[in-house]
């Protein structure tokens, strides 16, 4: 499907020093031995790609695990092997541990030019309690490095609601991290998921779960510091200042294209989702033997696609139009507005193009600026509690295919 | 063997749980060379898992043994007080009973209620005081207690070990010397009593009889005296203790009788078989059974309620005092109002449910049966609270009491009477059996004991305390229906009628019970218990003020798609109360008994 975000590709590198406690994602921290082989594998799996999609690529994200373990001159080859055009956004994820001047340099050579910052909390205590290895002071060095090689875009990812966080100790975790000099903030809440080491203390009673009246506390908390520093909400986790949006997930929510590379990547083109092999040794093994790494493919049904459209765009500001969509549907969408949940209008896409350039003075009358007829999205409150919303729209939606 | 009825005996056993029955019946058998060894098996004549787990006897066995020259016709009886009824007749089917009491424990308070049932009908008792071999036995102070409560001479109890076999000779020799043969004309009209009956899926009823008078002839059309019907014979026959058809059955003489029956209703506990070409007089004592405990039985899913009908249809079957009716409720669906002898017939029946008929069920609190008087003059039977009639035609309310016996070592004294007062009991008597062992005698509302008295007398006297009761009359009592109330909405599993006095216990208990179990909504629900319009307990579920993932980028979609469409499709699956959702296992959980 076509976006105004053009089309992207991510690439993951699963490699990390240690693992943390909350993470489920495919990352292994003991194959630092595979490394050569595996960019090697992404870059003929990236020429490959490119043979068989040879349209511009607006914008590469590099995720993980941890990409700044890899060494930065390979992480050039594969931005190379993509071939992105020379405006394309190139964000890469760091850990501020492993993020030197010399990673900004060549990153900002190889044409990076957003930093995403795995941070978590300006707290030391909370760090350690979510398993993290970094401080506080390594994160301003960081910000530095990447400013100083002339990166023009930085994020920082922040993670909330640990039991042990103090309400206090977030916000200085807040306010810490926009005195840096960033244009992008994510924020999530902190979620237990099986199969982590956090999963399982929380399973065995032995840490507590993160309570809900304590995270929507500190949402709210982190919508108003960023507004009043000049960054807004432009999905349910994620602030910017105005172009400081990450276009590669943009384009994601909007429901665009984006080729896979590396070890269980994800990708969606042309109506299909799909992913690559789990771990770096099949990968590896795939690209160079079928030269397809692609493990699972699934065609979007009409059924599907309604529910991601609802279940990606409402995340965002931009909100879903809901024209020619079933009565009931468009019906409980109303009834949401009625009870302060969804407002009526949405930002119109795509938002990188904003004139004005200054933030919002009012969040949620803001959202109506530029409303088209039947386009919704949520309010502050509607943020919190979106997947009840999305379900209670879900489930007025014909069954079938 | 020819049967002669002057070299016959007919006895039951009468134990406590656990006393040892099922194993002495085993040796008994052993003895008398009644079972092949390769077949035998630890407690033979138990035949239902329930039974051989829990140590009790449900459904009544018998045997036929033989022992110098004697026919022994060995006649089991249910083990717990809910089928009093049932053991009352098994011991008019006997001339004597062996009274087994654990020379460790002592008598308990309702094989002692069974004695005075044997004692009341002229029955012999060998009094057999078992587990000798232990070293805890006490057999001297047991015998004394066996003397003081029964007038049976101390000197006359046998000991016996049914784990060593030690002292089983001496017991059947007993049997025979002071167990009188039975009497019975084999001239006049038939007269045989039937005292226990199960339903076999391929035979149809097998009634366990006894002759008294008369012959009973495989060749001959039988009639059943109390309801009447005639059939034909199809076998007769008698437990060796392996069923082995014979032509007759003479006086004296205990067999089974199966006649193309399909319906245990027509074969019940205490009918009077008769033949039908010369019906003689029904036997006395014949009672239609009377369901004392009332529950709603639900299926946990909602899917499952037509397996529950058949399950229930089978159930019946098997057990003509159970009872079963449909009824809907708001907050559990479809089910079926049941109605029980007692709580543990209740808890049996269920157990038999979930276990033999794969079901998973969920239960409303036991009631017993109110009578509700209208200012009208009217009377109506509340079986379910919802019946109750509503406070304003409401003259008074009379419910049920009965009499409960209690033995237990003395030292627990001070705890069961705290029990049985907090239970609205008014004590009758307090006998002390030893002076280490005491009974004491309450009269006590049904709704009192029907809920967890049992649990919690055994948990308060660390298992020693024994329990029996007995049904007693209707008495006016201050008793209220509770209501428990969400966001304004009463649902109907949760009412109950309790005595004024509790009503604001078990309402503060309730709401704050589903102030746990009801999840947060996206407005604040108020819970309230409630006696009519007054309001006596309040919580309130605080409204959810977050529901969202934390993240959702490329590699999320597709799982995150499913986990959205679940929540839907568990969205269908909600009961409403109102604007509110409530998952079923809420109210499961809310139904559960705890302490």
């Amino acid at each position: 499907m076509s976006s105004p975000y053009g089309t992207g590709a991510y690439v993951h590198i699963p490699f990390c020093e240690r693992r943390c406690d909350y993470c489920d994602f495919a990352t292994w921290t003991d194959r630092s031995h595979l490394m050569a082989a595996y960019v090697d594998a992404c870059v003929s799996h990236a020429q490959a790609l490119r043979r068989e999609h040879p349209g511009a690529i607006d914008h590469v994200f590099f995720g993980g695990g941890t990409p700044s373990l890899l060494p930065p001159d390979d992480l050039g080859r594969i931005v190379d092997a993509l071939q992105p055009t020379p405006d394309a956004e190139i964000t890469v994820e760091v850990n501020p541990d492993s993020f030197s001047d010399r990673h900004a340099r060549v990153y900002a050579a190889s044409g990076v030019n957003r930093i995403s910052m795995g941070v978590q909390s300006m707290d030391d205590e909370v760090l350690v309690a979510l398993g993290r290895t970094h401080n506080r002071d390594n994160v301003a060095q960081a910000v530095r490095a990447a400013r100083g090689a002339g990166i023009e875009h930085v994020n920082v990812d922040l993670i909330y609601g640990s039991p042990v966080e103090s309400f206090r100790s977030w916000i200085a975790s807040v306010s810490a991290a926009l005195s840096d000099d960033i244009d992008h903030l994510s924020c999530y809440a902190l979620t237990v998921e099986p199969g982590t080491p956090l999963g399982a203390s929380v399973a065995a009673g032995t840490a507590r779960a993160p309570d809900d009246d304590d995270q929507a506390a500190k949402y709210e908390a982190i919508d108003e510091l960023c507004e009043s520093a000049g960054l807004s909400w432009y999905e349910i986790s994620n602030w910017a200042r105005p172009g400081g949006e990450c276009r590669h997930n943009q384009n994601t929510w909007a429901g665009g294209n984006y080729l896979a590379v590396g070890a269980a990547a994800h990708g969606f083109m042309d109506g299909a989702r799909f992913w690559n092999v789990r771990t770096p040794e099949r990968y590896i093994e795939a690209v160079s033997t079928t030269g397809d790494p692609v493990a699972v493919r699934v065609p979007q049904s009409l059924q599907d696609r309604y529910v991601e459209t609802l279940m990606l765009g409402l995340r965002t500001r931009t909100g879903v139009d809901l024209a020619g969509w079933p009565d009931a549907v468009i019906q409980t969408a109303a009834d949401l507005v009625d009870i302060g949940l969804l407002v009526a209008g949405g930002r119109s896409a795509p938002p990188n193009f904003d004139q004005s350039g200054r933030p919002s003075q009012t969040r949620d009358a803001d959202s109506c600026h530029g409303a088209d007829g039947q386009r919704f999205s949520l309010t502050r409150r509607g943020r919190l509690l979106a997947s009840h919303v999305m379900s209670e729209l879900a489930s007025h939606l014909p069954d079938g295919r | 063997m020819q049967f002669d009825i002057s070299q016959s005996r007919c006895f039951s056993i009468i134990a406590h749980v656990d006393h040892g029955k099922s194993t002495l019946a085993d040796r008994m058998l052993e003895v008398c060379n009644a079972v092949d060894p390769r077949d035998m098996r630890s407690q033979y004549l138990d035949t239902m898992d329930i039974e051989r787990e829990r140590g009790i006897t449900i459904k009544a066995q018998n045997a036929r043994l033989t022992y110098k020259n004697h026919t022994l016709q060995l006649i089991d009886t249910p083990g717990h007080v809910d089928f009093s009824y049932e053991v009352s007749r098994s011991l008019a089917a006997c001339e004597g009973v062996v009274l087994l009491v654990d020379a460790s424990q002592g008598i308990e308070a309702q094989t002692l209620a069974n004695c005075y049932l044997a004692l009341d009908n002229d029955l012999a008792i060998v009094v057999a005081l078992n587990k000798i071999d232990l070293p805890a036995a006490e057999p001297e102070r047991v015998a004394s207690e066996v003397e003081k409560v029964l007038g049976v001479p101390a000197e006359e109890c046998l000991y016996v070990s049914g784990k060593t076999g030690e002292g089983v000779t001496e017991l059947l020799d007993a049997v025979i010397d002071r167990i009188p043969a039975p009497t019975g004309d084999p001239d006049q009209p038939l007269q045989a009593l039937i005292f226990d009956s199960v339903f076999d899926t391929y035979r149809g009823v097998i009634s366990s009889l006894r002759v008294m008078n008369g012959v009973l002839d495989a060749a001959q059309p039988i009639r059943f005296l109390n309801t009447g019907t005639v059939h034909p014979v199809d076998e007769i026959g008698v437990r060796l203790p392996v069923n082995t058809p014979v032509k007759q059955l003479t006086p004296g003489e205990v067999g089974y009788l199966i006649a193309g029956i399909k319906n245990l209703d027509e074969a019940r506990v205490g009918e009077t078989v008769s033949t039908a070409a010369h019906p003689g007089t029904a036997l006395e004592g014949y009672r239609e059974p009377k369901p004392m405990v009332f529950c709603g039985l639900y299926p946990v899913d909602g899917d499952e309620f037509d397996e529950l009908r058949e399950s229930l249809d089978k159930l019946a079957l098997n057990d003509a005092s159970f009872t079963y009716a449909p009824e809907t409720s708001h907050a559990l669906g479809f089910g079926f109002r049941c109605g029980f002898l007692g709580l543990l017939h209740m808890e049996i029946a269920r157990e038999r449910l979930e276990r033999e008929y794969n079901l998973s069920l969920v239960a409303t609190a036991p009631n017993v049966q109110y009578k509700a008087f209208t200012t009208d003059g009217n009377m109506t039977e509340v079986h379910n609270p919802s019946e109750l009639p509503e406070a304003s035609r409401l003259d008074h309310i009379e419910e049920p009491y009965s009499v409960i016996s209690i033995i237990s070592p003395s030292e627990y004294i001070g705890t069961i009477m705290d029990l049985a007062q907090t239970r609205r009991g008014e004590l009758q008597r307090m006998d002390y059996l030893s002076p280490e062992r005491v009974e004491i005698v309450y009269d006590i509302p049904m709704a009192e004991i029907v809920m967890d008295f049992f649990d919690v007398l055994k948990s308060r006297s660390k298992g020693y305390a024994s329990l029996d009761y007995e049904i007693g009359d209707y008495r006016t009592s201050k008793l209220v229906r509770v209501d428990v109330l969400l966001n304004g909405q009463p649902v109907d599993a949760f009412s109950t009628i309790v005595h004024t006095d509790k009503a604001y216990d078990y309402g503060r208990k309730m709401a704050a019970k589903l102030r746990e179990l009801i999840p947060r909504q996206m407005f604040d629900v108020p819970i309230q218990a409630a006696v009519g319009s007054r309001i006596i307990a309040r919580e309130t579920v605080k409204a959810k003020r977050k529901d969202v993932l934390a993240k959702c980028y490329g590699g999320d979609v597709s799982r995150k798609r499913k986990l959205l469409e679940k929540q839907k499709e568990g969205k269908k699956r909600m009961k409403h109360i109102g604007r509110v959702e409530v998952p079923q296992e809420a109210f499961v959980s809310a139904l559960r008994l705890d302490d």
